[in-house]
Protein backbone atom coordinates (compact mmCIF):
# COMPACT_ATOMS: atom_id res chain seq x y z
CA UNK A 1 0.00 0.00 0.00
CA UNK A 2 1.52 3.26 -0.88
CA UNK A 3 -0.71 5.75 1.27
CA UNK A 4 -4.21 5.35 2.26
CA UNK A 5 -6.54 8.00 2.96
CA UNK A 6 -9.38 7.14 5.33
CA UNK A 7 -12.78 9.48 5.52
CA UNK A 8 -10.39 13.05 5.54
CA UNK A 9 -11.79 15.85 5.89
CA UNK A 10 -10.07 19.28 6.23
CA UNK A 11 -11.15 22.74 7.53
CA UNK A 12 -8.88 25.44 7.21
CA UNK A 13 -7.71 28.18 9.70
CA UNK A 14 -7.71 27.59 13.25
CA UNK A 15 -10.38 25.42 15.80
CA UNK A 16 -11.95 24.70 12.74
CA UNK A 17 -14.14 27.48 11.99
CA UNK A 18 -12.82 28.36 8.54
CA UNK A 19 -13.22 27.49 5.10
CA UNK A 20 -14.00 23.48 4.54
CA UNK A 21 -11.38 22.10 2.04
CA UNK A 22 -12.49 18.31 2.18
CA UNK A 23 -15.19 16.07 3.37
CA UNK A 24 -14.51 12.53 4.02
CA UNK A 25 -12.24 11.42 1.12
CA UNK A 26 -11.40 7.72 1.23
CA UNK A 27 -8.53 7.14 -0.95
CA UNK A 28 -6.33 4.31 -1.29
CA UNK A 29 -3.07 3.62 -3.70
CA UNK A 30 -0.92 0.15 -4.19
CA UNK A 31 2.42 0.39 -5.04
CA UNK A 32 3.02 1.81 -8.59
CA UNK A 33 -0.60 2.62 -9.40
CA UNK A 34 -0.31 5.82 -11.52
CA UNK A 35 -3.55 8.33 -11.04
CA UNK A 36 -5.20 11.41 -11.76
CA UNK A 37 -7.15 13.75 -9.84
CA UNK A 38 -9.19 16.03 -11.77
CA UNK A 39 -12.36 18.52 -10.82
CA UNK A 40 -13.34 22.21 -11.05
CA UNK A 41 -11.12 24.88 -9.44
CA UNK A 42 -11.34 25.20 -5.78
CA UNK A 43 -12.53 21.40 -5.50
CA UNK A 44 -10.03 20.30 -3.01
CA UNK A 45 -7.11 19.00 -5.23
CA UNK A 46 -4.50 21.03 -4.17
CA UNK A 47 -5.20 20.39 -0.67
CA UNK A 48 -5.51 16.89 -1.18
CA UNK A 49 -2.30 16.66 -2.66
CA UNK A 50 -0.66 18.73 0.11
CA UNK A 51 -1.95 16.31 3.00
CA UNK A 52 -0.67 13.80 1.02
CA UNK A 53 2.67 15.24 0.87
CA UNK A 54 2.69 15.46 4.71
CA UNK A 55 2.46 19.50 4.63
CA UNK A 56 -1.19 19.88 6.19
CA UNK A 57 -2.71 17.79 8.82
CA UNK A 58 -6.14 16.62 8.09
CA UNK A 59 -8.56 17.78 10.47
CA UNK A 60 -10.26 14.46 10.44
CA UNK A 61 -9.95 11.25 9.57
CA UNK A 62 -6.74 8.80 9.02
CA UNK A 63 -3.64 9.36 6.81
CA UNK A 64 -0.88 6.32 5.91
CA UNK A 65 1.27 7.45 3.73
CA UNK A 66 4.05 4.80 2.95
CA UNK A 67 3.19 2.65 5.42
CA UNK A 68 3.20 5.21 8.42
CA UNK A 69 0.77 7.54 10.14
CA UNK A 70 3.04 10.38 9.61
CA UNK A 71 1.20 12.64 12.38
CA UNK A 72 2.45 9.76 14.96
CA UNK A 73 5.94 10.06 14.11
CA UNK A 74 8.77 11.12 15.47
CA UNK A 75 10.30 14.62 13.97
CA UNK A 76 13.61 12.89 12.81
CA UNK A 77 11.32 9.95 11.49
CA UNK A 78 8.80 12.46 9.91
CA UNK A 79 11.86 14.30 8.09
CA UNK A 80 12.95 10.83 6.63
CA UNK A 81 9.74 10.42 5.32
CA UNK A 82 9.84 13.63 3.81
CA UNK A 83 12.83 12.87 2.01
CA UNK A 84 10.68 9.79 0.68
CA UNK A 85 7.79 11.77 -1.11
CA UNK A 86 8.27 14.07 -3.84
CA UNK A 87 6.00 17.02 -4.62
CA UNK A 88 5.76 18.70 -7.78
CA UNK A 89 4.25 22.60 -7.67
CA UNK A 90 1.65 24.66 -10.29
CA UNK A 91 4.17 27.57 -9.50
CA UNK A 92 7.56 25.76 -7.99
CA UNK A 93 8.59 27.89 -5.24
CA UNK A 94 12.45 28.57 -6.62
CA UNK A 95 14.47 31.82 -5.12
CA UNK A 96 15.12 33.68 -8.69
CA UNK A 97 18.75 34.33 -7.93
CA UNK A 98 19.36 30.51 -7.94
CA UNK A 99 20.71 28.57 -10.45
CA UNK A 100 19.20 25.74 -12.14
CA UNK A 101 21.28 23.09 -10.93
CA UNK A 102 20.97 24.30 -7.29
CA UNK A 103 17.04 24.45 -7.59
CA UNK A 104 17.58 20.55 -8.81
CA UNK A 105 20.58 19.93 -6.24
CA UNK A 106 17.79 21.25 -3.53
CA UNK A 107 15.80 17.92 -4.47
CA UNK A 108 18.14 16.15 -2.38
CA UNK A 109 18.74 18.18 0.82
CA UNK A 110 16.98 15.56 2.89
CA UNK A 111 18.85 12.88 1.75
CA UNK A 112 22.50 14.45 2.13
CA UNK A 113 24.39 14.96 5.06
CA UNK A 114 24.56 18.61 5.65
CA UNK A 115 28.07 18.96 4.90
CA UNK A 116 27.80 17.68 1.46
CA UNK A 117 24.57 19.83 0.98
CA UNK A 118 26.38 23.19 2.73
CA UNK A 119 29.84 22.33 0.17
CA UNK A 120 27.52 22.48 -3.34
CA UNK A 121 26.57 25.89 -2.53
CA UNK A 122 30.08 25.99 -3.08
CA UNK A 123 30.99 23.75 -5.94
CA UNK A 124 28.00 21.24 -6.77
CA UNK A 125 28.88 17.87 -5.68
CA UNK A 126 26.92 16.20 -8.15
CA UNK A 127 26.95 17.91 -11.71
CA UNK A 128 26.35 14.80 -14.28
CA UNK A 129 22.44 14.20 -12.00
CA UNK A 130 20.82 17.20 -12.58
CA UNK A 131 22.04 17.74 -16.07
CA UNK A 132 20.74 14.16 -17.34
CA UNK A 133 17.39 15.41 -15.33
CA UNK A 134 16.95 18.18 -17.12
CA UNK A 135 18.17 16.75 -19.78
CA UNK A 136 14.66 14.73 -19.65
CA UNK A 137 12.81 17.83 -20.14
CA UNK A 138 14.85 19.49 -22.67
CA UNK A 139 16.27 21.62 -20.73
CA UNK A 140 20.00 20.62 -19.91
CA UNK A 141 21.22 23.65 -22.08
CA UNK A 142 19.82 26.02 -19.26
CA UNK A 143 21.92 23.74 -16.55
CA UNK A 144 23.78 27.15 -14.98
CA UNK A 145 21.20 29.49 -15.71
CA UNK A 146 20.00 31.70 -13.19
CA UNK A 147 16.25 31.05 -12.31
CA UNK A 148 14.67 34.69 -12.74
CA UNK A 149 16.14 33.61 -16.82
CA UNK A 150 13.41 31.11 -17.44
CA UNK A 151 10.13 30.88 -18.67
CA UNK A 152 6.91 30.33 -16.34
CA UNK A 153 7.02 26.36 -18.23
CA UNK A 154 11.00 26.18 -17.63
CA UNK A 155 10.81 26.96 -13.97
CA UNK A 156 8.03 24.45 -13.88
CA UNK A 157 10.10 21.81 -15.54
CA UNK A 158 12.96 22.96 -13.18
CA UNK A 159 10.18 21.92 -10.37
CA UNK A 160 9.81 18.78 -12.03
CA UNK A 161 13.59 17.95 -12.82
CA UNK A 162 14.52 19.05 -8.84
CA UNK A 163 11.20 16.01 -7.59
CA UNK A 164 13.41 13.29 -10.22
CA UNK A 165 16.53 13.92 -8.56
CA UNK A 166 15.31 13.53 -5.29
CA UNK A 167 13.78 9.60 -6.53
CA UNK A 168 10.94 10.23 -3.72
CA UNK A 169 8.58 6.44 -3.21
CA UNK A 170 5.70 8.96 -3.53
CA UNK A 171 5.41 11.27 -6.83
CA UNK A 172 3.14 13.89 -6.17
CA UNK A 173 2.17 16.48 -9.15
CA UNK A 174 -0.11 19.44 -8.73
CA UNK A 175 -0.87 20.82 -11.91
CA UNK A 176 2.20 19.64 -12.92
CA UNK A 177 2.39 20.77 -16.48
CA UNK A 178 -0.04 23.85 -16.43
CA UNK A 179 2.43 26.23 -17.76
CA UNK A 180 3.68 24.63 -21.00
CA UNK A 181 2.82 24.14 -24.48
CA UNK A 182 0.94 20.94 -25.68
CA UNK A 183 4.39 18.91 -26.96
CA UNK A 184 6.47 19.78 -23.47
CA UNK A 185 3.42 18.89 -21.78
CA UNK A 186 3.36 15.51 -23.18
CA UNK A 187 7.04 15.18 -22.52
CA UNK A 188 7.04 15.75 -18.57
CA UNK A 189 4.11 13.71 -18.48
CA UNK A 190 5.58 11.30 -19.86
CA UNK A 191 8.86 11.10 -18.19
CA UNK A 192 6.51 11.13 -14.70
CA UNK A 193 5.14 8.21 -16.03
CA UNK A 194 8.62 6.65 -16.95
CA UNK A 195 10.18 7.46 -13.96
CA UNK A 196 7.07 5.90 -12.43
CA UNK A 197 6.96 3.01 -14.53
CA UNK A 198 10.58 2.22 -13.90
CA UNK A 199 11.25 2.54 -10.08
CA UNK A 200 7.96 1.10 -9.25
CA UNK A 201 6.25 3.91 -7.44
CA UNK A 202 3.64 5.58 -6.71
CA UNK A 203 2.28 8.76 -8.66
CA UNK A 204 -0.53 10.95 -8.34
CA UNK A 205 -0.82 14.26 -10.05
CA UNK A 206 -3.96 16.57 -10.16
CA UNK A 207 -4.67 18.13 -13.69
CA UNK A 208 -6.29 20.55 -15.15
CA UNK A 209 -6.75 19.47 -18.59
CA UNK A 210 -9.40 16.50 -18.86
CA UNK A 211 -7.48 15.00 -21.82
CA UNK A 212 -4.66 14.94 -20.72
CA UNK A 213 -5.89 12.89 -17.68
CA UNK A 214 -7.83 10.57 -19.50
CA UNK A 215 -4.99 9.91 -22.10
CA UNK A 216 -2.40 9.38 -19.54
CA UNK A 217 -3.76 8.14 -16.26
CA UNK A 218 -5.23 4.57 -15.81
CA UNK A 219 -7.17 5.43 -12.58
CA UNK A 220 -9.06 9.05 -12.68
CA UNK A 221 -10.48 10.76 -9.56
CA UNK A 222 -13.09 13.24 -9.97
CA UNK A 223 -13.05 15.71 -7.09
CA UNK A 224 -16.25 18.64 -6.59
CA UNK A 225 -16.09 21.09 -3.26
CA UNK A 226 -13.78 18.73 -1.48
CA UNK A 227 -15.52 15.53 -2.02
CA UNK A 228 -15.20 12.29 -4.46
CA UNK A 229 -17.27 12.52 -6.85
CA UNK A 230 -16.29 9.36 -8.92
CA UNK A 231 -13.05 6.92 -8.74
CA UNK A 232 -13.43 5.05 -11.97
CA UNK A 233 -10.50 3.53 -14.75
CA UNK A 234 -9.89 5.75 -17.31
CA UNK A 235 -11.65 3.92 -19.50
CA UNK A 236 -14.86 3.68 -17.71
CA UNK A 237 -15.21 7.73 -16.92
CA UNK A 238 -18.08 8.52 -19.24
CA UNK A 239 -19.00 11.94 -20.44
CA UNK A 240 -21.81 12.23 -18.83
CA UNK A 241 -19.65 11.86 -15.44
CA UNK A 242 -17.39 14.80 -16.92
CA UNK A 243 -20.35 17.05 -17.49
CA UNK A 244 -21.87 16.27 -13.81
CA UNK A 245 -18.10 17.25 -12.42
CA UNK A 246 -17.68 20.14 -14.29
CA UNK A 247 -21.67 20.96 -14.05
CA UNK A 248 -20.76 24.51 -12.19
CA UNK A 249 -18.50 25.81 -15.41
CA UNK A 250 -19.31 26.52 -18.93
CA UNK A 251 -20.53 24.25 -21.06
CA UNK A 252 -16.91 23.13 -22.37
CA UNK A 253 -14.82 20.68 -20.59
CA UNK A 254 -10.85 22.14 -19.88
CA UNK A 255 -8.49 20.62 -21.92
CA UNK A 256 -5.21 21.58 -22.32
CA UNK A 257 -5.00 23.32 -25.44
CA UNK A 258 -8.92 24.71 -24.76
CA UNK A 259 -9.74 22.45 -27.93
CA UNK A 260 -13.49 20.80 -27.48
CA UNK A 261 -13.51 18.28 -26.36
CA UNK A 262 -15.58 15.81 -27.89
CA UNK A 263 -18.71 15.33 -26.18
CA UNK A 264 -22.18 13.62 -26.54
CA UNK A 265 -24.30 16.89 -27.65
CA UNK A 266 -22.33 16.95 -30.45
CA UNK A 267 -24.09 15.05 -33.20
CA UNK A 268 -20.41 13.10 -33.88
CA UNK A 269 -21.48 9.79 -36.07
CA UNK A 270 -19.54 7.81 -34.06
CA UNK A 271 -22.38 7.39 -31.53
CA UNK A 272 -21.76 10.80 -29.44
CA UNK A 273 -19.87 9.21 -26.86
CA UNK A 274 -16.77 9.80 -25.52
CA UNK A 275 -13.58 9.26 -27.43
CA UNK A 276 -11.12 7.16 -25.54
CA UNK A 277 -7.48 7.62 -27.06
CA UNK A 278 -5.01 5.19 -26.23
CA UNK A 279 -2.65 6.40 -23.48
CA UNK A 280 0.99 7.19 -25.85
CA UNK A 281 3.47 4.29 -25.07
CA UNK A 282 5.74 5.32 -22.17
CA UNK A 283 9.46 5.59 -23.85
CA UNK B 1 -28.51 49.48 -16.63
CA UNK B 2 -28.84 49.19 -13.11
CA UNK B 3 -31.03 52.34 -11.09
CA UNK B 4 -28.47 54.91 -9.90
CA UNK B 5 -26.85 53.68 -6.54
CA UNK B 6 -27.84 56.05 -3.42
CA UNK B 7 -25.03 58.39 -3.42
CA UNK B 8 -24.65 57.96 0.57
CA UNK B 9 -24.18 54.64 0.32
CA UNK B 10 -20.69 55.33 -1.82
CA UNK B 11 -18.60 55.79 0.84
CA UNK B 12 -15.37 54.55 1.46
CA UNK B 13 -15.85 52.25 4.73
CA UNK B 14 -12.22 52.50 5.80
CA UNK B 15 -12.48 56.44 6.15
CA UNK B 16 -13.20 56.69 9.48
CA UNK B 17 -11.50 54.18 11.03
CA UNK B 18 -8.52 55.87 9.34
CA UNK B 19 -9.51 59.25 10.91
CA UNK B 20 -9.57 57.41 14.42
CA UNK B 21 -6.40 55.82 14.18
CA UNK B 22 -5.16 59.44 13.28
CA UNK B 23 -6.61 61.48 15.86
CA UNK B 24 -5.12 58.62 18.47
CA UNK B 25 -1.53 59.41 17.21
CA UNK B 26 -1.73 63.18 17.47
CA UNK B 27 -3.32 62.94 20.98
CA UNK B 28 -0.66 60.43 22.35
CA UNK B 29 1.82 62.47 20.35
CA UNK B 30 1.40 65.92 21.30
CA UNK B 31 1.75 65.12 25.27
CA UNK B 32 4.73 63.37 24.92
CA UNK B 33 6.33 66.04 22.87
CA UNK B 34 5.23 68.80 26.33
CA UNK B 35 7.02 65.85 28.44
CA UNK B 36 10.27 66.05 26.17
CA UNK B 37 10.51 69.38 26.56
CA UNK B 38 9.98 70.27 22.56
CA UNK B 39 9.80 74.07 22.25
CA UNK B 40 11.16 74.35 18.31
CA UNK B 41 10.76 78.25 19.12
CA UNK B 42 13.85 78.54 21.44
CA UNK B 43 15.87 77.11 18.50
CA UNK B 44 15.24 80.32 16.92
CA UNK B 45 15.65 82.58 20.11
CA UNK B 46 18.45 85.22 19.67
CA UNK B 47 20.54 85.05 22.50
CA UNK B 48 20.62 80.95 21.73
CA UNK B 49 21.62 81.11 17.93
CA UNK B 50 24.63 83.47 19.45
CA UNK B 51 25.83 81.00 21.75
CA UNK B 52 25.39 77.76 19.41
CA UNK B 53 27.07 79.76 16.67
CA UNK B 54 29.75 81.49 19.20
CA UNK B 55 30.69 76.88 19.56
CA UNK B 56 30.19 76.47 15.83
CA UNK B 57 32.65 79.20 15.07
CA UNK B 58 35.58 77.56 17.22
CA UNK B 59 35.59 74.68 14.44
CA UNK B 60 37.14 76.85 12.03
CA UNK B 61 39.53 76.43 10.73
CA UNK B 62 40.21 72.70 11.05
CA UNK B 63 43.11 71.71 12.46
CA UNK B 64 45.14 70.18 10.04
CA UNK B 65 48.69 69.97 11.62
CA UNK B 66 50.39 66.60 11.07
CA UNK B 67 51.02 66.15 14.59
CA UNK B 68 47.45 65.74 15.01
CA UNK B 69 46.72 64.12 11.99
CA UNK B 70 49.04 61.34 12.70
CA UNK B 71 46.94 61.29 16.26
CA UNK B 72 43.71 60.98 14.36
CA UNK B 73 44.56 58.60 12.10
CA UNK B 74 45.44 56.40 15.06
CA UNK B 75 41.95 56.81 16.13
CA UNK B 76 40.90 56.45 13.16
CA UNK B 77 42.08 52.39 12.80
CA UNK B 78 41.67 51.80 16.15
CA UNK B 79 37.77 53.19 15.67
CA UNK B 80 37.52 51.08 12.49
CA UNK B 81 39.21 48.30 14.31
CA UNK B 82 36.67 48.01 17.48
CA UNK B 83 33.70 48.97 14.98
CA UNK B 84 34.56 45.63 12.81
CA UNK B 85 35.43 43.41 15.17
CA UNK B 86 32.27 44.28 17.26
CA UNK B 87 30.15 44.18 14.77
CA UNK B 88 31.96 40.63 13.55
CA UNK B 89 31.39 39.34 17.11
CA UNK B 90 27.64 40.62 16.81
CA UNK B 91 27.00 38.89 13.42
CA UNK B 92 28.26 35.63 14.80
CA UNK B 93 25.90 35.75 17.97
CA UNK B 94 23.33 36.95 16.11
CA UNK B 95 23.00 34.75 13.36
CA UNK B 96 22.52 31.35 14.87
CA UNK B 97 19.51 32.76 17.03
CA UNK B 98 18.02 34.53 14.46
CA UNK B 99 17.16 31.44 12.52
CA UNK B 100 16.25 29.90 15.85
CA UNK B 101 13.59 32.30 16.03
CA UNK B 102 12.59 32.60 12.20
CA UNK B 103 9.29 30.93 12.39
CA UNK B 104 9.61 30.65 8.50
CA UNK B 105 12.38 27.62 9.44
CA UNK B 106 10.03 26.26 11.51
CA UNK B 107 9.84 21.97 11.03
CA UNK B 108 7.09 22.21 13.83
CA UNK B 109 4.87 24.34 12.63
CA UNK B 110 4.49 21.91 9.39
CA UNK B 111 1.17 20.45 10.42
CA UNK B 112 1.75 21.29 12.97
CA UNK B 113 4.36 18.13 14.18
CA UNK B 114 6.02 16.94 16.75
CA UNK B 115 8.51 18.61 18.75
CA UNK B 116 5.73 22.09 18.83
CA UNK B 117 6.61 22.65 22.19
CA UNK B 118 10.56 22.55 22.59
CA UNK B 119 10.57 24.33 19.25
CA UNK B 120 8.44 27.29 20.91
CA UNK B 121 10.40 27.12 24.27
CA UNK B 122 13.78 27.38 22.64
CA UNK B 123 12.68 30.66 20.61
CA UNK B 124 10.93 32.03 24.00
CA UNK B 125 14.71 31.42 24.83
CA UNK B 126 16.39 32.97 21.70
CA UNK B 127 13.86 35.97 22.21
CA UNK B 128 14.85 36.30 25.36
CA UNK B 129 18.72 36.58 24.76
CA UNK B 130 18.42 39.06 22.32
CA UNK B 131 16.21 41.17 24.07
CA UNK B 132 18.48 40.84 27.29
CA UNK B 133 21.44 41.80 24.66
CA UNK B 134 20.10 44.94 23.24
CA UNK B 135 17.90 46.33 26.44
CA UNK B 136 21.14 47.45 27.96
CA UNK B 137 22.66 50.10 26.26
CA UNK B 138 26.36 49.54 24.76
CA UNK B 139 27.42 52.78 27.11
CA UNK B 140 25.77 50.11 30.51
CA UNK B 141 27.95 47.40 28.89
CA UNK B 142 31.20 49.60 28.18
CA UNK B 143 31.26 50.72 31.56
CA UNK B 144 30.76 47.23 32.74
CA UNK B 145 32.95 45.78 30.52
CA UNK B 146 35.83 48.72 31.61
CA UNK B 147 36.17 47.02 35.12
CA UNK B 148 36.87 43.62 33.78
CA UNK B 149 39.11 44.58 30.79
CA UNK B 150 40.51 47.58 31.87
CA UNK B 151 40.62 50.76 29.56
CA UNK B 152 41.09 50.42 26.20
CA UNK B 153 39.42 48.71 23.06
CA UNK B 154 38.50 45.45 24.11
CA UNK B 155 35.62 46.23 26.13
CA UNK B 156 34.21 48.64 23.60
CA UNK B 157 34.35 45.69 20.92
CA UNK B 158 32.33 43.21 23.42
CA UNK B 159 30.13 46.27 24.23
CA UNK B 160 29.50 47.00 20.58
CA UNK B 161 28.75 42.83 19.82
CA UNK B 162 26.59 42.14 23.05
CA UNK B 163 24.18 45.40 22.07
CA UNK B 164 24.12 44.18 18.17
CA UNK B 165 23.84 40.49 18.66
CA UNK B 166 20.69 41.77 20.20
CA UNK B 167 19.68 44.18 17.18
CA UNK B 168 21.01 41.90 14.02
CA UNK B 169 19.29 38.87 15.80
CA UNK B 170 15.61 40.19 15.97
CA UNK B 171 15.66 41.87 12.53
CA UNK B 172 17.85 39.28 10.91
CA UNK B 173 14.33 36.90 12.05
CA UNK B 174 12.51 39.41 10.43
CA UNK B 175 13.87 39.71 7.16
CA UNK B 176 14.00 35.60 7.09
CA UNK B 177 10.37 36.10 7.52
CA UNK B 178 9.17 38.29 5.25
CA UNK B 179 9.69 38.36 1.66
CA UNK B 180 8.76 34.65 0.15
CA UNK B 181 9.59 32.43 2.13
CA UNK B 182 7.57 29.51 0.31
CA UNK B 183 10.89 27.84 -1.27
CA UNK B 184 12.21 26.80 2.29
CA UNK B 185 9.11 25.66 3.35
CA UNK B 186 9.18 24.09 0.37
CA UNK B 187 12.81 22.48 0.94
CA UNK B 188 11.16 21.41 4.54
CA UNK B 189 8.40 19.41 3.25
CA UNK B 190 10.73 17.20 1.59
CA UNK B 191 13.05 16.46 4.25
CA UNK B 192 15.47 19.10 4.18
CA UNK B 193 17.32 20.36 7.78
CA UNK B 194 16.65 23.67 9.23
CA UNK B 195 20.45 25.20 8.11
CA UNK B 196 20.28 24.01 4.19
CA UNK B 197 16.44 25.22 3.92
CA UNK B 198 18.14 28.32 4.84
CA UNK B 199 21.07 28.08 2.67
CA UNK B 200 18.84 26.73 -0.41
CA UNK B 201 15.21 28.19 0.22
CA UNK B 202 15.76 31.77 1.77
CA UNK B 203 19.52 32.77 1.71
CA UNK B 204 18.73 33.62 -2.09
CA UNK B 205 16.23 36.10 -1.65
CA UNK B 206 17.19 37.19 1.55
CA UNK B 207 20.97 38.12 0.99
CA UNK B 208 20.95 41.59 -0.86
CA UNK B 209 18.98 42.75 2.75
CA UNK B 210 20.75 41.33 5.55
CA UNK B 211 24.37 42.03 3.85
CA UNK B 212 23.21 45.64 3.60
CA UNK B 213 21.18 45.33 7.25
CA UNK B 214 24.84 44.10 8.36
CA UNK B 215 26.63 47.26 6.80
CA UNK B 216 24.26 49.80 8.10
CA UNK B 217 24.92 48.11 11.80
CA UNK B 218 28.55 48.59 11.10
CA UNK B 219 28.05 51.96 9.86
CA UNK B 220 26.41 52.53 13.66
CA UNK B 221 28.87 50.70 15.48
CA UNK B 222 31.73 52.97 14.00
CA UNK B 223 29.41 56.00 15.80
CA UNK B 224 29.01 53.82 18.67
CA UNK B 225 32.20 53.13 19.03
CA UNK B 226 32.74 57.25 19.55
CA UNK B 227 30.97 57.16 22.69
CA UNK B 228 32.95 54.41 23.67
CA UNK B 229 35.44 56.65 23.60
CA UNK B 230 34.26 58.98 26.05
CA UNK B 231 34.29 56.29 28.58
CA UNK B 232 37.38 55.07 27.85
CA UNK B 233 37.42 52.78 25.11
CA UNK B 234 39.95 54.37 22.90
CA UNK B 235 40.34 55.49 19.03
CA UNK B 236 38.35 58.70 17.86
CA UNK B 237 36.02 59.08 20.65
CA UNK B 238 38.76 59.13 23.29
CA UNK B 239 40.22 62.12 21.09
CA UNK B 240 37.41 63.65 20.97
CA UNK B 241 36.64 63.91 24.46
CA UNK B 242 39.66 65.40 25.21
CA UNK B 243 39.73 68.03 22.34
CA UNK B 244 35.75 69.25 24.22
CA UNK B 245 37.29 69.01 26.90
CA UNK B 246 40.21 71.24 25.99
CA UNK B 247 37.43 73.14 23.83
CA UNK B 248 40.02 72.84 21.04
CA UNK B 249 37.40 73.71 18.12
CA UNK B 250 39.59 73.03 15.56
CA UNK B 251 40.32 69.10 16.49
CA UNK B 252 36.61 68.93 16.99
CA UNK B 253 35.94 69.85 13.51
CA UNK B 254 38.83 67.21 11.87
CA UNK B 255 37.12 64.77 13.85
CA UNK B 256 33.94 65.22 12.40
CA UNK B 257 34.85 65.52 8.72
CA UNK B 258 36.56 62.29 9.78
CA UNK B 259 33.23 60.80 10.69
CA UNK B 260 31.38 62.03 7.59
CA UNK B 261 34.30 60.46 5.26
CA UNK B 262 33.59 57.02 7.30
CA UNK B 263 29.53 57.35 6.60
CA UNK B 264 30.24 57.68 3.14
CA UNK B 265 32.80 54.63 3.58
CA UNK B 266 30.39 52.78 4.59
CA UNK B 267 27.21 53.57 2.68
CA UNK B 268 29.75 53.10 -0.55
CA UNK B 269 30.82 49.64 0.71
CA UNK B 270 26.86 49.10 1.43
CA UNK B 271 26.00 49.75 -2.19
CA UNK B 272 28.61 47.87 -3.76
CA UNK B 273 27.79 44.72 -2.19
CA UNK B 274 24.38 45.28 -2.79
CA UNK B 275 24.94 45.72 -6.50
CA UNK B 276 27.49 42.58 -6.12
CA UNK B 277 24.84 40.17 -4.84
CA UNK B 278 21.89 41.44 -7.10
Amino acid sequence: MSFELDRIGLVHGQGGQGQRALRAVSISAARGERLAIIGPSGAGKTSLLRILATSIRPTEGRVAVLGCNPWQLPGGELKRLRSRIGAIHQAPPIPPRQRAITAVIAGRLGQWPWWKSALSLIYPADIAGPRDQLARLDLADRLFDRCDRLSGGQLQRVGVARVLYQRPDLLLADEPVSAMDPALADLTVNQLHSEAASRGVTLVASLHAVDVALRWFPRVIGLRAGEIVFDLPAVKVSDGVLRDLYASETGMLPTQDNQPFASASDDSADGGGLKIVAPPRVI
Amino acid sequence: MPDKLPRERLRDPDARMRATWALFAVVVLWPLLLVAQFRPADLFDARNLAVMGGFAGQFFPPNLSGDFLALALKGTIETLAMATAGTALAVLLAAPLGLVLAHSLSISRIGPGPGRGAGEALRALARFALLLMRGIPEIVWALLLVRAFGLGPASGVLAIAFTYAGMLGKVYSEILESGDTRPARLLLESGSGRLMAFFYGLLPGAAQELTSYTVYRWECAVRASVIMGFVGAGGLGQLMDQSMKMLNGGEVSTLLIIFLLLVLLADALSVALRKSLS
